[in-house]
């Protein structure tokens, strides 16, 4: 990542963002910019304020102070084509939120569909080719309760590249997973990251960090503490804070 | 439901728990002489004349009564359960039978005429009063959907008018509503005959039932699905109609049957604006001839097989939601 594209062409900016929960400040200051193509990863002990910081991107939570630009588009309250940025940006979560009462395709075709006006036929394709890439085309007139916990995770991938997204923004995607399904899971997101999508990841799959990475950004106490490549971040961490805590995460 | 698998003893079965059944329940027909009723002139062979039986008299008959119900409870204990549930409801069906029989009621009266009160009741009655209800929940769904989503948004105005439509609806007698929209309403100019005066109270009424039912349907989808919707792009309408509510509607179905069947009773109530759906004709022929008890049972008996058949369709509803979930 050469430095002048780093300048000109950040994808999601953040400009001394902060956001309270009531008197609790979650986020305090947050400076941060993110290239395209570039992948990060995000960690931190719980209540760091990592979740919210990747949600306040497409603005599923609100920010009180300080910009967000994504793309160039400033996200505020008053924003009327919210939407419109939203499509750009997939996101994944904790609990994968796919939708119960429809099939796996009709889950990877309704975005396409509803909000892109893609025509059902081209969903379809899109849709398949899709679960295709996440290795589960077989399953996709099954709905998600009968599918695996990692399986209905793939799926959530899938759901979020049929809408062609810029950045994909990952909530700690395996955390609700069993031991043995979070490999299926993660092996999706390096093909991903491979592929060249632009990703942030709240996770604390170490080992994927080390091997996708770009940047890692320790968070503690809704503050970005440190951030850094993966070998330096992981071989010499500078504050006490980060070294704690690979302590614990690495034993 | 969940159902234990240890088996537990059935108490019916322990000679203790049986005696003590049988005093306590032989007690309480001791309490109520039932020496002068149908139970002692059956017993006179053994107790003379069941007038002059006295204590002896009662002692036997509720004796007896309590062997027979103690008997018939060890006996049903060892059915399979489909069986004794059969059988249950068929002694109940039974002992309410003996309860209308005791009016001492002329029931040849329901089927004489030309054509007969029974068909009179069907025909009149009967349609009158599923048309009211049909179009009433119609209507009362429809502003169901529409309070539900104004009770759930941040715009003052749908919220105010909605809870405050709640409120009032769920805060008058149903019979009161009636009276006001039929005898309120003309005098700010609006004539509205009498059918249209009584759906619009049970719709009005069963709308503000049902506005809560479908917001606490729509609000027990859980975040995440508003969430994810979102993060796609889609807006609050499509969301709402293609997410949120195709999953609530499970959650919905089973009170919002009750409610139906609720309202298919409680339009009963229009018939005091001289409505002929079937309370209001079960009145009316019963007291030309004094035969009000046979009328009103009819309706009684119609107005059970009804709800009976709505419950039946109601079961079938939800199984179906079951299977699909």
């Amino acid at each position: 990542m050469s430095a002048k594209t780093k300048i000109e062409n950040p994808v999601i900016s953040l400009d001394g963002v902060s956001k309270w929960y009531g008197d609790f400040q979650a986020l305090k200051d947050i400076n941060l910019e993110i290239n395209l193509k570039e992948k990060i990863v995000i960690c931190g002990p719980s209540g760091s304020g990592k979740s919210t910081l990747i949600r306040c991107l497409n603005r599923l939570e609100a920010h009180q102070e300080g910009q967000i630009h994504v793309s160039g588009v400033e996200l505020h309250e008053t924003m009327k084509d919210v939407d419109i940025v939203r499509r750009d940006i997939g996101m994944v979560f904790q609990n994968f939120n796919l939708f119960p009462h429809l099939t796996v395709l009709e889950n990877c075709m309704a975005g396409p569909n509803w909000v892109r006006g893609i025509d059902k036929k081209e969903a379809e394709k899109r849709a398949v080719a899709m679960l295709e890439q996440v290795k589960i085309p077989e399953q996709a007139d099954k709905y998600p309760d009968q599918l695996s916990g990692g399986q209905q995770q793939r799926v959530a991938i899938a759901r979020s590249l049929c809408m062609e997204p810029k950045v994909m923004l990952f909530d700690e995607p395996t955390s609700a997973l069993d031991p043995e399904m979070v490999s299926e899971v993660l092996d999706t997101m390096v093909e991903l990251a491979t592929s060249g999508m632009t990703m942030i990841c709240v996770t604390h799959e170490m080992g994927f960090a080390r091997q996708v990475a770009d940047r890692i950004i320790f968070m503690a106490d809704g503050e970005i503490v440190e951030q850094n490549t993966p070998d330096e971040f992981f071989n010499n961490p500078k504050s006490d804070r980060t070294k704690t805590f690979l302590d614990q995460i690495l034993i | 439901m969940f159902v234990d698998t240890v088996i537990e003893d059935k108490s019916l079965h322990k000679p203790a728990f049986l005696l003590g059944l049988s005093i306590a329940v032989l007690a309480f027909f001791f309490a109520f002489n039932l020496t002068d009723t149908i139970f002692g002139e059956f017993l006179s062979p053994v107790i003379g004349n069941p007038k002059e039986s006295g204590f002896f008299g009662r002692l036997v008959v509720s004796f007896v009564l309590s062997i027979i119900f103690v008997l018939n409870l060890l006996l049903i204990s060892f059915a399979r359960l489909k069986i004794q549930i059969l059988i249950v409801w068929i002694e109940l069906f039974f002992l309410f039978l003996a309860f209308a029989y005791s009016f001492d009621l002329e029931l040849a009266y329901i089927f004489i005429g030309e054509p007969s009160k029974l068909w009179l009741m069907i025909s009149k009655g009967l349609f009158t009063t599923i048309y009211i209800s049909a179009v009433s929940i119609a209507i009362a769904t429809a502003i169901a959907i529409v309070g539900a989503i104004a009770k759930l948004s941040n715009n003052g105005f749908a919220y105010a008018i909605a809870s405050f439509y709640t409120s009032l609806f769920r805060g008058l007698p149903l019979l009161l509503q009636i009276y006001l929209i039929y005898m309120g309403l003309p005098q700010l100019g609006f004539m509205i005959d009498a059918i249209p005066s009584g759906i619009a109270a049970l719709s009005l009424c069963y709308g503000a039932y049902m506005t809560e039912i479908f917001r606490a349907g729509i609000q027990s989808i859980p975040k995440g699905q508003w969430e994810a919707s979102r993060a796609l792009g889609f807006k609050f309408g499509l969301i709402l109609r293609k997410i949120i509510l195709p999953q609530s509607i499970p959650i919905i179905v089973p009170p919002t049957g009750n409610q139906f069947i609720a309202m298919l009773k409680d339009s009963s109530l229009v018939s005091v604006l001289g409505i002929w759906e079937l309370m209001f004709m079960a009145k009316k022929i019963g007291a030309k001839d004094f035969n009000n008890l046979e009328m009103l049972l009819t309706a009684a008996m119609i107005y059970w097989a009804l709800t009976i058949i709505l419950e039946m369709i109601q079961a079938r509803i939800e199984r179906k939601y079951q299977q699909k979930a």
